[in-house]
């Protein structure tokens, strides 16, 4: 008999995808519309893009908790920018690239600071991220006073809602975001690196990978894709909340790296898969709610995917 | 104990092992690695179950079913590694799993004090036993935790290597405690590779190889060269034969100095290293466990910081802050334990082999992949790894072909000076001997090879040159003709240099 399990743990992302496609092309009415994939494509864009962030930071062993806090920091900063609350905006395009730019290496700082403190001080990296993740939003909430900062200026908007192609323009920035750190992973000298330091990090140290430097990198890029997927949020719901700009979104990222079978505990990761694994969840979701299952349920669903992916981990390492 | 036997799955680690111990004795337990002894302390203790085998304690047979139930019937046990509780106070842990209580199950704090401060007092210690243990030194700690064992009454106390992490004064103050121990009538089964304790405070030793008892002796009818030949499994009367390694005898150009170590001193480890390496030579490093191979090897590659001591490279002094430093001057370090610091398991035996290499194979940041799988296909022809291509994960790979792969992953980088620690440590007879042909080869072009290894004749017949550790000191250096295994025993156990030791030997 053809033992068919390495296989299937190889290409069980992808096929759950698809199965899950021609389930609902055969089930799910008005499925195969171009609505139905923008609907489900800006629901896990930002996923994807923090998940990639992610992904690198869970390959070098670790864990980012601060996602969810530092969109809500980049979210809430942008609008001071182009609204012309903190100063004058002379010329709405300038605005809106300051708003852009600013709270995106604001986040990557951030990131910087987890990483440092994880470096400096020996400590877990779910303690470190865990700082952020409390101290993060209050950071947000303080710098808007709590207030949720409402605005209309679609030129900024068209980052989240605008089409290229049909496409919505957010949909893009995924793309390309998972596009480069695949790469990065796979051809580059510091993917290796990212991938030795959560395989075996004193054999990685011994061999002279800067081990410090590459957790530094992960987290900072873990804070500038977070920065990102915060800036989308805004200009999606045409609004700020630093009250729930990226709530519970570390779940969500951790929940895509897991389903799309990177490893935990560190030394192999996919981003491929993080897209496949953020796709599943969001694609079972629809399923259940397209067909008249309430989302309470998905909720379990979902639990009850993310132990699946685990388990089939756990199955390769007896 | 008689005729113990214990296996773990298919490993044997004891066969007929035993062991006596008299009331008010002290017996030594000695052995290399693997040797049996900690198996034989964890079956008395109760941690292990044996498979076979007899045990009579007190006159009466004995089956502890656990440490706890051992240590109330009068077995304690003390580890290397502190077991209490650093934040609770000193008489808290003495009285841990047993306090004093008053009415209503109040803890009777006076009364704990008080047994803590009689009981501490009676090995003169003097201490505040309402602070934390963790407020105080090691050596305190293990006392207390001595203090503790002898509270349970206990008529046989197993010490695993206590001193270990203890400086001289400390070991000093130790070691009086044991005396003291003695003089109550309890017996002591102390367990240490640093041979002078040994000889300060025991009785008699038991020495086991391979999971037997193989020689039982008063400790001063045997000298500390029949001890060492005694682990390391030689008979001091046999002159070897050569041959039992593929290392050559062939002459050699040995080049100008490549590496100078003067004085090197790591943490409480390593106090005092001087040895230097020539270009093309192989120098060993030999010493018993604990002698601080390790920690010199790790400090000159600045895996660890060293804490004193000059490092010359290459005609210059040298003050790498990382391996990374290190490695840029052309040094390479193979580590002692291939899984925990070598392989990264779930990679490829490409990007093992390469992964120090990999930062000069780029093309504008990206992985020149052509490139890497040329070399990486050249070493696995020049090494001899047997894989079944460039991606197939290392850890699928036997213990020798890992091995070769992190040898590979040094002898890619063109290095001038290779530290190897235990190169074919727990590896087939096969790739052992190809391993050390292999570190022959390339040393014969000039490579300097820094070698350390338990297994004597390795260093014996590989070294062009040794230099003996003993207690975190190098106590001598042996030129070609002078390197035999008796002569490295010798330094080993004496630390003495020259030929005194040797005749009384062949004497007796």
């Amino acid at each position: 008999m053809v033992d068919y399990s390495p296989l299937l743990r190889r290409y069980g992302v992808f096929l759950a995808v698809v199965l899950l496609i021609l389930f609902n092309l055969a089930v799910t009415p008005h499925f195969a519309t171009m609505q139905t994939l923008s609907v489900n494509l800006t629901q896990v864009c930002t996923i994807v893009i923090v998940g990639v962030g992610m992904t690198l930071v869970i390959a070098t062993g670790g864990i980012d908790l601060s996602v969810g806090a530092l969109m809500a920091i980049a979210g809430a900063m942008s609008p001071m920018f182009f609204t012309g609350e903190l100063f004058p905006v002379p010329n709405i395009y300038l605005g809106i690239a300051l708003g852009i730019v600013f709270p995106i290496i604001i986040a990557s700082f951030f990131g910087l600071f987890n990483g440092w403190l994880i470096n400096r001080f020996s400590i877990q990296p779910i303690i470190a991220t865990l700082v952020l993740f409390i101290a993060g939003r209050g950071i947000a909430q303080v710098s808007t006073n709590g207030d949720l900062q409402v605005f209309k200026v679609p030129e900024f908007q068209a980052i989240a809602i605008g089409r290229v192609l049909g496409v919505p323009f957010q949909v893009w920035i995924m793309v390309v975001v998972v596009i480069i750190a695949a790469f990065v992973l796979r051809r580059t000298v510091f993917g290796r690196q990212v991938l030795a330091v959560g395989g075996n990090e004193e054999a990685a140290r011994l061999s002279g990978v800067p081990v410090k430097r590459v957790k530094l990198i992960v987290y900072a890029v873990s804070g500038f894709c977070s920065g990102i997927a915060g800036l989308i949020v805004i200009a999606m719901n045409s609004a700020a909340d630093a009250n729930l700009i990226g709530l519970g979104m570390e779940l969500d990222a951790i929940a895509a790296v897991a389903v799309g079978g990177t490893l935990l505990t560190g030394g192999r990761a996919t981003i491929l898969g993080t897209l496949l694994g953020a796709l599943i969840i969001q694609l079972v979701r629809y399923t259940l709610l397209a067909n008249g299952v309430p989302d309470a349920a998905a909720l379990v669903v979902k639990a009850g995917l993310i132990i699946l992916a685990v388990w089939l981990q756990r199955q390769e390492h007896a | 104990m008689n005729a113990i036997d214990k296996s773990f799955g298919s490993v044997t680690a004891l066969s007929a092992a035993h062991l006596e111990i008299m009331p008010a004795e002290v017996m030594a337990l000695v052995g290399q690695n693997g040797a049996g002894k900690s198996t034989m302390i964890k079956i008395l203790n109760g941690a292990f179950r044996l498979d076979r085998g007899s045990i009579q304690f007190d006159g009466k047979p004995w089956a502890a079913g656990s440490p706890q139930q051992a240590q109330r019937a009068g077995v304690s046990t003390i580890f290397q590694e502190i077991n209490l509780i650093a934040y609770r106070t000193v008489a808290e842990n003495i009285y841990l799993g047993r306090e004093l209580k008053r009415f209503a199950g109040l803890l009777d704090w006076e009364k704990m004090n008080q047994g803590a401060r009689a009981l501490l007092a009676r090995f003169s210690i003097e201490l505040d036993v309402t602070k934390p243990l963790g407020d105080f030194s090691t050596a305190i700690q293990q006392m207390v935790a001595i203090a503790r064992a002898v509270s349970f009454d206990a008529k046989l106390v197993i010490m695993d290597e206590p001193t270990s992490s203890l400086d001289e004064a400390e070991v000093a103050v130790l070691l009086n405690t044991v005396r003291q121990l003695k003089s109550e009538g309890v017996a002591v089964v102390f367990v240490s590779h640093k041979l002078d304790e040994l000889y300060a405070v025991c009785d008699r030793v038991t020495v086991m190889r391979d999971g037997r008892t193989v020689a039982v002796s008063k400790m001063a009818d045997m000298s500390k060269l029949q001890l060492v030949a005694a682990m390391l499994g030689r008979d001091l009367a046999d002159v070897r034969a050569s041959g039992a390694t593929a290392f050559g005898e062939g002459e050699k150009a040995i080049g100008e100095e490549l590496l100078i170590a003067k004085s090197v001193a790591v943490g409480r480890r390593v106090s005092d290293a001087s040895f230097d390496v020539r270009k093309g030579e192989i120098v060993g490093l030999a010493g018993l466990l604990g002698s601080g191979r390790t920690e010199t090897a790790r400090a000159i590659f600045a895996a660890d910081p060293k804490s004193k001591g000059e490092v010359r490279f290459d005609g210059k002094a040298t003050n790498f802050k990382s391996p990374a430093d290190a490695i840029a001057a052309g040094l390479g370090y193979c580590s002692e334990d291939r899984k925990v610091q070598g392989i990264i398991p779930d990679m490829s035996v490409a990007d093992n082999l390469t992964l120090a290499l990999l930062p000069t194979l780029t093309k504008m940041g990206m992985i020149d992949e052509a490139q890497q799988r040329k070399i990486v296909l050249r070493f696995i022809k020049d090494v001899g790894i047997k894989c079944s291509g460039p991606g197939q994960k290392i850890r699928e790979l036997s213990g020798g072909n890992q091995q070769k792969v992190l040898l590979a992953r040094w002898l890619c980088m063109d290095p001038k000076l290779l530290i190897l620690d235990e190169p074919t440590r727990g590896i087939d007879v096969g790739a052992k001997g190809e391993i050390q042909s292999l570190i022959q080869q390339f040393a014969d072009k000039g490579l300097g090879v820094l070698m350390i290894s338990s297994e004597l004749e390795e260093i014996v017949e590989g070294a062009d040159r040794v230099f003996v550790l003993r207690d975190g000191q190098v106590v001598a250096e042996l030129e070609h003709s002078e390197i035999s295994e008796q002569a490295v025993m010798r330094a080993m156990a004496h630390g003495a240099s020259k030929d005194t030791e040797f005749i009384e030997v062949q004497h007796g």
